[in-house]
């Protein structure tokens, strides 16, 4: 059989150049040469590295840094990537505080950890300037595998899958590469169009065919995907923003905080006379939305959670940055009603208790010209509910350690299958699930 | 207040640290910066017929991002006139008149010896330093390392430089040699006041990779030069002592090579040496680093209860022994401290790879743990441990009563069994 043919991707559509993300600058910069490599030699080359044991692609990191140490960047670059392919955003996007970072042993010497993202982005940025390839298509195994949603997840399982010679297909809803990773994160950390320009780096590896513009679901049926594939993957990730459900919700000026965030970094946002924000929720997205609207210039913005705020979901290190940007909090608080004439003015608000009741008469309000909901997002794994042998989880997909759903050929991995969680776990998980279908492929699991 | 004066062959300084005879030597107005920075003495860079020096003079050793850990150079002595020289150093002493002025020399002929002796003296000298040791350019041509690698010339021109001397003449001494005592033992034979050592190292730095020409590169070619700086200290150390050990020697010792501060120079001082000279450290950094090495030294006095150098010289020069009289008995075992540990198990990796296989992750946290049963008392693990005092050494009471190897071959006395030698 005749090796498939690489398909080119058509042009991307071109983001506009004055899209409101553009106004952001890095927050932690790019390293030169010569900070990387100073920072570099501070490496202690650790034994059995407790870094990489936080990174959940398990980079090799005092290997890549003693690399950077050296001169030897090309090689920094292929161990980085060896272990994840995303690792250029990955360098940008991770909480490293939480992950590789949090775990540098220089944190136990209260000295200042290893800045293993910026060294990393140094190393793959590099590598993409200077368009170092390192991996190839395997031979071609004649099975293929069809991939749902081009985010990360996906992107990692498919180029895994290429090396192994599986000829792979990506299903995308949108017109845009990248998923969440280009639409989601956070404009200070990466920009949409470096988490394409990646995406496309990752599928210059060849044989991976990208539909875009079709819905699995609406544009091609599961069993036509059964059909026409050996194995597939689901890397869905997660759905539309979860609303409150209180009146005046749908009053111009409420919004998910996923929805406004993607229009922010593909298109622009209305700013003009938006004085007062209001965020709704604690996790991480209400940490960028509120970040992004200080950032944005809007005066005053504040963040609304029914929890305490030790309880909060959201990263400590992003609250810190949040609150030296000005931004404050209102907690143990709850919206109940979007307030205006003819568009938001007022978000009416109630005290709750440790049980997160509301308390009787402790209504308040705040004065708001926009409102972000960000409690969380739809779980899309009901799409699959009709497949028999797979298994739910409050909407979430149930997977095995390699992805595997419980049905034959059936995989997934990424925010569909954790519940949401980070591009470098959707990076690990895809690669996982795509090792898992090799195996599968090739006779080595029945 | 300690006292940090010091009389070195009859040669007085306000304090041990001299410039060694190099670059940061070689004018006056350098020198008299140096001593309003704090040196006590200097040796100037050394004079003879003029040379002229090549582009591309230094190369430096990187050591995991510290530069110069290492240093070499391949320029010649002095490349300005005598008459400039003489009249600096002239007018440096009338401004410095109690410090240590001690002029280097390197010259062929007797007559020149003669000659150099008399101006130099005139000129204020407080002392000479005869060059026997550079190990490029000058020995090709008969001089500096040709003659300190040849005990016999040694002790000839080190004679005539005593004969028409009226100072104290020091003998600077090359390393380039396998055993550095009959060296020293020349140069007492010729009337040397005393010795200071060591010079340069023959060394190629490094090579460019590129063009493929060693380094430094003087257009398309290099060639050996004079290695230097904080990594050559254990070389240096360990000549020092062994002249200051030698019984028939005993001759006051300038030491010199990779003093890079306070501690250094202590170390220097305890195996003999009663003054230091430094070259590389404040070619790297300047004058200044002697403000540190002073109030170090102080201190150090202070602590240990030293009021003088002359009690400090020395001190660690009988326990330098030979290994057959090391107590094989002596036992050590590792012990890591876990509240200092940060767990980057760098003394796993080093015992594992490089040791003897002892030192073990844990499961339930990452402080490793030694098998004392096993640990041969190597110190390699204190030595990568990043934690300062986290591993310690510490001595097992073992009940076997000391014995070195001599006495075992000698007296038959017991040897403890050996540890991790299955
Ligand atoms: C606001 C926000 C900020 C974030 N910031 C960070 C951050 O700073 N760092 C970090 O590491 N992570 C961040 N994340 C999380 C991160 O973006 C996700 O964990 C990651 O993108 C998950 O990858 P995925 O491939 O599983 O899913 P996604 O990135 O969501 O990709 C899924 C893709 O599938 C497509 N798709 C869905 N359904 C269908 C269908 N039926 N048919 C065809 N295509 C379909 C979607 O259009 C999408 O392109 C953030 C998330 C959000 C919401
Ligand atoms: C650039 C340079 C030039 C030197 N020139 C001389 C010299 O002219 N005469 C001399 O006796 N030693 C010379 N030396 C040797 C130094 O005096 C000194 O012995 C040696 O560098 C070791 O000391 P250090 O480790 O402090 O540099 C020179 C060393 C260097 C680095
Ligand atoms: S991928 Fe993320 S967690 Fe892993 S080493 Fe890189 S920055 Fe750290
Ligand atoms: S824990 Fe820190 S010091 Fe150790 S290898 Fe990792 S980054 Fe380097
Ligand atoms: S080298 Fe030191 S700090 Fe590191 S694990 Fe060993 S004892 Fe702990």
């Amino acid at each position: 059989m005749a090796e498939p043919a690489p398909t080119p991707l058509s042009p991307v559509p071109p983001l506009p150049i004055d899209r409101t993300e553009a106004a952001f600058d890095d927050a932690k910069p790019a390293m030169t040469r010569d900070q990387a490599v100073a920072e570099a030699n501070r490496c202690l080359f650790c034994s059995d590295a407790p870094c990489i044991s936080a990174c959940p692609t398990a980079i090799d990191i005092p290997q890549f840094i003693r690399k950077i140490s050296t001169g030897n960047v090309k090689g920094s670059a292929r161990t980085i990537f060896e272990s994840n392919i995303l690792g250029m955003s990955c360098a940008r996007v991770c909480p490293v505080e939480v992950l590789c970072v949090g775990a540098c042993v220089y944190n136990h010497m209260d000295a200042p950890p290893i800045q293993i993202g910026r060294l990393q982005r140094y190393a793959t940025d590099t590598a993409f300037e200077k368009d170092w390839r390192f991996f190839e298509a395997g031979a071609d195994t004649g099975r293929s595998v069809g991939l749902i949603g081009a985010g990360p997840a996906s992107l990692a399982a498919g180029h895994e899958l290429r090396r192994h010679g599986h000829r792979c297909t990506i299903y995308e809803q949108r017109s845009l590469i990248g998923g969440l990773n280009a639409t989601g994160v956070a404009p200070y950390k990466m920009r949409t169009d470096r988490a394409v320009e990646e995406a496309k780096w990752v599928l210059r590896i060849g044989g991976i065919d990208v539909q875009r513009g079709v819905h699995v679901g609406n544009g091609v049926t599961l069993a036509e995907l059964e059909r026409r594939h050996d194995a597939v993957f689901v890397g869905v990730g997660l759905g539309a923003d979860a609303m409150l459900g209180v009146p005046g919700e749908n009053l111009p000026g409420v919004r998910g905080a996923v929805d406004w965030i993607e229009q922010m970094k593909l298109r622009t946002v209305p700013l003009d006379g938006v004085r007062r924000c209001v965020v709704v929720g604690g996790g991480n997205t209400a940490m960028d939305a509120v970040r992004e609207a200080s950032g944005l210039g809007i005066p005053s913005v504040t963040m609304v959670y029914r929890g305490k705020e030790p309880h909060m979901p959201g990263y400590a290190h992003e609250w810190s940055e949040a609150k030296d940007a000005g931004v404050r909090a209102e907690w143990q608080a709850l919206p109940v009603a979007f307030e205006g004439d003819a568009r938001l003015q007022r978000v009416r608000c109630v005290r709750v208790d440790d049980h997160k009741r509301p308390v009787p008469g402790s209504e308040f309000v705040l004065d708001a010209d926009l409102a972000l909901i960000a409690i969380g997002q739809a779980r899309l794994g009901p799409m699959l509910a009709g497949l028999e042998g797979i298994t739910l989880d409050k909407g979430r997909i149930v997977v095995d350690s390699h992805g595997f759903t419980g049905r034959k050929g059936w995989y997934a991995g990424g925010d569909c299958a954790n519940g949401g969680k980070e591009v470098v776990n959707a990076a690990a998980e895809g690669k996982a699930a795509a090792r898992a279908i090799h195996a599968f492929l090739t006779g080595a699991i029945a | 207040m300690p006292d940090l004066s010091v009389n070195c062959a009859g040669i007085r300084a306000p304090n041990p640290f001299w410039l060694a005879s190099a670059p940061p030597a070689n004018s006056g107005l350098q020198v008299q910066r140096a001593f309003d920075a704090g040196w006590g003495g200097a040796v100037w860079k050394t004079l003879g017929t003029p040379i002229q020096n090549v582009s591309g003079r230094f190369g430096g050793h990187t050591v995991r991002g510290v530069q110069g850990a290492g240093f070499n150079n391949i320029e010649l002595i002095t490349d300005r006139p005598i008459d400039v020289n003489l009249r600096e150093i002239a007018e440096t002493k009338r401004l410095f008149p109690k410090h240590a002025l001690v002029v280097s020399l390197m010259v062929e002929t007797r007559e020149e010896w003669r000659d150099i002796i008399k101006r130099s003296i005139d000129a204020g000298a407080d002392g000479l330093e005869l060059n026997f040791g550079c190990p490029h350019g000058m020995c090709e041509r008969g001089m500096g390392s040709a003659v300190g690698q040849e005990p016999r010339i040694n002790q000839e021109i080190t004679s005539w430089a005593v004969e028409y001397s009226t100072v104290p003449v020091l003998v600077k001494l090359t390393p380039n040699v396998s055993d550095i005592v009959p060296h020293g033992l020349a140069a007492k034979r010729g009337g040397a006041h005393g010795v200071s050592l060591i010079n340069t190292i023959k060394s190629i730095i490094a090579v460019d990779i590129d063009r493929f020409v060693p380094e430094p590169r003087v257009g398309h070619a290099s060639t050996n030069g004079g290695y230097c700086g904080a990594a050559v200290k254990p070389i240096a150390l360990h000549m020092v002592a062994a002249l200051a050990r030698e019984k028939q020697f005993g001759l006051p010792i300038s030491g010199i090579g990779g003093v890079s501060n306070w501690r250094d120079a202590v170390e220097f001082i305890l195996l003999g040496s009663s003054s230091v000279q430094v070259c590389t450290e404040v070619m790297l950094r300047g004058y200044r680093v002697v403000e540190d090495m002073i109030d170090g030294l102080e201190e150090y006095m202070r602590t240990h209860g030293f009021d003088s150098i002359d009690r400090m010289v020395g001190k660690a020069v009988p326990a330098f022994s030979e290994w057959g009289d090391l107590d094989l008995n002596y036992e050590t075992v590792a012990k890591i401290d876990a509240d200092k540990c940060i767990g980057c198990q760098l003394c796993v990796a080093a015992c594992h790879d490089g040791a003897h296989q002892c030192i073990h992750p844990t499961a339930a946290s990452r402080v490793p743990t030694v098998d004392e049963s096993e640990c041969v008392g190597c110190n390699l693990c204190q030595i990568v441990c990043p934690v300062p005092e986290c591993i310690s050494m510490v001595e097992v009471n073992n009940g076997h009563a000391p014995a070195t190897w001599n006495e075992h071959v000698t007296q038959g006395k017991t040897l403890r069994p050996k540890k991790g030698a299955h």
